[in-house]
C-alpha cells in the first residue's frame, strides 16, 4: 500500500489564504507575531499590502480585525488557539460575536499535539469556549482537503467563524476531486449498525482505521466526521443514536465542553443513548513529541477500537 | 469662533444634557457623570467635525466615531437624536426592553452607532481597524474614538496605541475624556494613568491638551488635529464629571446612578436656566 500523504492543517490554512487572496481583494490577514508558525506568512509573502502583523497583542488584533470588517473587508485573524480562544475570549465574545461581525479566526496549534512547548501552549479548551458564543461557527477540519475547503467556506459565509488547525502533519484521507464541504453537515465515512464513532479534527483519520480494526473483529462501526461542531448536525447524530444505540466521541480537546458535550446535547432530548467520550480528561498536557503525546493520551486507532468495544459490553 | 456659533453650540450641548438627564431618569439607571463630562466634546464633534449623514447612517465614506467609553452613550444617543438619526422621543426608552438604545451602544440596533463598544479598552482597537481600512481603501474618512481616563488603565489601550503608531494612522484621533474620576475614586488614587500626555507622546502620538468644555479651545484643537500627518493624534480634554448639573459636578457617586424625581426636576431646572 502506498504511503499516505501527510500535511499539517496549518499549512493548508496558509495555502488556502493565498488562493482566497487571489480571488478576493477584500481578504486581509492579521497575525500576532506568529506568521511563520500559523502559516499566514505565505499570505504575507504573496500579498504584503494586505497582511498586518499586530505584534504580541492578541486582544487588540481581534478587535482591530472587527473594526476592519465593518468597512467591508474579510479579515482572518491568526494566532495559536491558546491566545485566540483563551487570551482574547472576551474580545471575541464582545467585539466579534455580539455584533456578529464578519471576522474569521484562524487558530492553529490546537490540542496536545503542539508537543514540546507543553501545557501553557496546548489548548484543550478552545472548542468549549468558542461554542458558548451565540452565532459563532466552530470548525475543526480533519485533513488538508477538508481544511482548505473549510477556509473557503468560512470566507464565503457572512459572520464570525472559528477555525481550528493543528501543528502536526496529519494523513490526507479525503479526495480533493470529490470532497464537498457543507458547513454544519457531518459526513458518514463508514456505515455501520453496532456502534457509532463520532470524531473531529486529526482523530477522524484514527477513527477510520479503528473502524477497520473493529470490522476485522466482526464489529460493524459507523464512522462520522463532525467538522462543524457548531452548528452541529443534530439530525445525523440523532439518527446514529437511534440506529446504533451507542456513540463514542473522539476529540483532541477536553472532554468537558467539546465535541463529546456537543454530541450529548444534540441527542439527549430526542434520542439519548449510551455515550463514551474519548478526549483529554480534566487535566493539562505536558512536554514531549506531539506524536508521542497523542499515543499517551489514547488518541490512536487501537485505543479508539478498544473504547468502542468497551462501550458494547 | 463667532458669538453666533458659540451660542449655537452651547444651546446644542444644553439639549444633549437635557437628553442625558431624561434618559437616565427614565431608565432609573445609567451613567450620568461621564455622559455629562463628554457632552461638550460630542456636541462639538457632531456639530463641526464629523461628516455623517443621518439619512444614510452607514454611508461608507462617513467619518467614524467609536465611543470606547460606551457606558456614556446617553450623551451620544442625545446628540444622535439632535442630528436626526432617530426621534428624540425615543430617548425615554433608554435601557428598556425592546429599545434600540441599549445600556451600552449596539451598532446593529441604534442608527448612527459605528461600533458596539462598552467593554473598556476594546472600542479603541476597533477604531484602529477602521482607520487601517481607510488607509487600505484610500478613503478620506477620519476615525475618532473617545476613551475615559480610567479606561486607559486597560492594557489593550496601549496595544492599540502601539498599533496606531506602527501603521502611522494619521486618520485616527484618540480623545481622552480626562474628568479625573472613576468608580472607585480619583484616577490618580485608584491606579494612576498620569502623566497621560507624556505616555501618548512616548507611544508616538501628536498630543494636544485642551479644556473639554471650552468650544473655542475645542475648535482650535480639532483644527490642529486635521493638519497632523504621519502619526496618530491624542487629544487630552480636561473635563469635569457631571458638568452642568451642580450637585453632580466632580462627585464620584454620580458615575453610575440615576437621579430621583426631585433631583431630576432640579437638574432640568438648572439646564432650563442656561437654555
Amino acid at each position: 500500500m502506498a504511503e499516505v500523504m501527510k500535511k499539517a492543517t496549518r499549512d493548508s490554512y496558509g495555502e488556502a489564504l493565498v488562493e482566497l487572496g487571489q480571488e478576493n481583494p477584500n481578504i486581509v490577514v492579521f497575525d500576532a507575531d506568529l506568521a511563520g508558525a500559523t502559516k499566514t506568512g505565505v499570505f504575507k509573502k504573496a500579498f504584503p499590502d494586505r497582511f498586518f502583523d499586530c505584534g504580541i497583542a492578541e486582544g487588540n488584533m481581534m478587535v482591530a480585525a472587527a473594526g476592519v470588517s465593518t468597512c467591508g473587508y474579510i479579515p482572518f485573524a491568526s494566532t495559536f488557539a491558546m491566545f485566540a480562544a483563551g487570551r482574547a475570549y472576551e474580545q471575541i465574545r464582545n467585539s466579534i460575536g455580539y455584533p456578529h461581525l464578519n471576522v474569521k479566526i484562524g487558530a492553529t496549534h490546537a490540542g496536545i499535539s503542539v508537543g514540546e512547548d507543553g501545557a501553557t501552549h496546548q489548548c484543550n479548551e478552545d472548542i468549549a469556549l468558542m461554542r458558548t458564543i451565540p452565532g459563532m461557527v466552530v470548525i475543526n477540519p480533519a485533513d488538508d482537503v477538508e481544511a482548505k475547503a473549510a477556509v473557503k467556506a468560512a470566507a464565503a459565509y457572512v459572520g464570525p467563524v472559528y477555525l481550528r488547525f493543528g501543528r502536526l502533519a496529519a494523513p490526507i484521507f479525503n479526495d480533493a476531486a470529490t470532497y464537498k464541504f457543507e458547513m454544519g453537515k457531518g459526513i458518514t465515512l463508514r456505515d455501520g449498525k453496532d456502534v457509532t464513532i463520532v470524531a473531529t479534527g486529526i482523530l477522524v483519520g484514527e477513527a477510520i482505521k479503528a473502524g477497520e480494526l473493529l470490522a476485522a473483529e466482526g464489529i460493524d462501526a459507523r464512522i462520522i466526521n463532525i467538522h462543524t461542531i457548531k452548528p452541529i448536525d443534530k439530525e445525523l447524530l440523532v439518527k446514529a443514536s437511534r440506529e446504533t444505540g451507542r456513540i463514542l466521541t473522539c476529540e483532541e480537546h477536553s472532554i468537558i465542553g467539546g465535541l463529546g458535550s456537543a454530541v450529548m446535547e444534540a441527542i439527549a432530548e430526542e434520542a439519548p443513548c449510551k455515550v463514551s467520550r474519548l478526549g483529554v480528561n480534566d487535566q493539562y498536557g505536558h512536554s514531549g513529541p506531539g506524536a508521542k503525546l497523542l499515543e499517551e493520551y489514547g488518541f490512536t486507532a487501537e485505543n479508539i477500537a478498544a473504547r468502542a468495544k468497551e462501550l458494547l459490553k | 469662533m463667532t458669538q453666533e456659533k458659540l451660542e449655537q453650540l452651547k444651546a446644542t450641548a444644553t439639549e444633549v444634557r437635557r437628553g442625558i438627564l431624561t434618559e437616565v431618569h427614565a431608565a432609573k439607571s445609567g451613567h450620568p457623570g461621564g455622559s455629562l463630562s463628554v457632552a461638550d466634546i460630542i456636541t462639538y464633534l457632531y456639530s463641526e467635525v464629523l461628516r455623517v449623514d443621518p439619512q444614510n447612517p452607514r454611508w461608507e465614506d462617513r467619518d467614524r466615531l467609536v465611543l470606547s467609553k460606551g457606558h456614556t452613550c446617553p450623551a451620544l444617543y442625545a446628540m444622535l437624536a439632535e442630528k436626526g438619526f432617530f426621534p428624540k422621543e425615543e430617548l425615554t426608552t433608554f435601557r428598556a426592553i425592546g429599545s434600540r438604545l441599549q445600556g451600552h451602544p449596539d451598532m446593529n440596533k441604534a442608527p448612527g452607532i459605528d461600533f458596539s463598544a462598552g467593554s473598556l479598552g476594546q472600542g479603541v482597537s476597533a477604531a484602529c481597524g477602521m482607520a487601517l481600512a481607510g488607509k487600505l481603501g484610500h478613503k478620506n474618512y477620519r476615525v475618532y474614538t473617545i476613551l475615559g481616563d480610567g479606561e486607559i488603565e486597560e492594557g489593550q489601550v496601549w496595544e492599540a496605541a502601539m498599533f496606531a503608531d506602527h501603521y502611522k494612522l494619521d486618520n485616527l484621533c484618540f480623545i481622552i475624556d480626562n474628568n479625573d474620576l472613576q468608580i472607585d475614586g480619583r484616577v490618580g488614587e485608584v491606579s494612576s494613568p498620569y502623566p497621560i500626555d507624556e505616555k501618548f507622546r512616548a507611544f508616538g502620538f501628536e498630543v494636544f491638551c485642551c479644556d473639554g468644555h471650552d468650544f473655542a479651545a475645542l475648535e482650535e484643537t480639532f483644527q490642529k488635529v486635521l493638519k497632523v500627518t504621519g502619526k496618530p493624534v491624542a487629544v487630552i480634554a480636561k473635563t469635569v464629571k457631571g458638568k452642568g448639573i451642580s450637585y453632580m459636578e466632580d462627585q464620584v457617586g454620580w458615575h453610575g446612578k440615576a437621579p430621583n424625581d426631585a433631583e431630576y426636576e432640579q437638574g432640568m431646572k438648572e439646564l432650563e436656566e442656561v437654555r
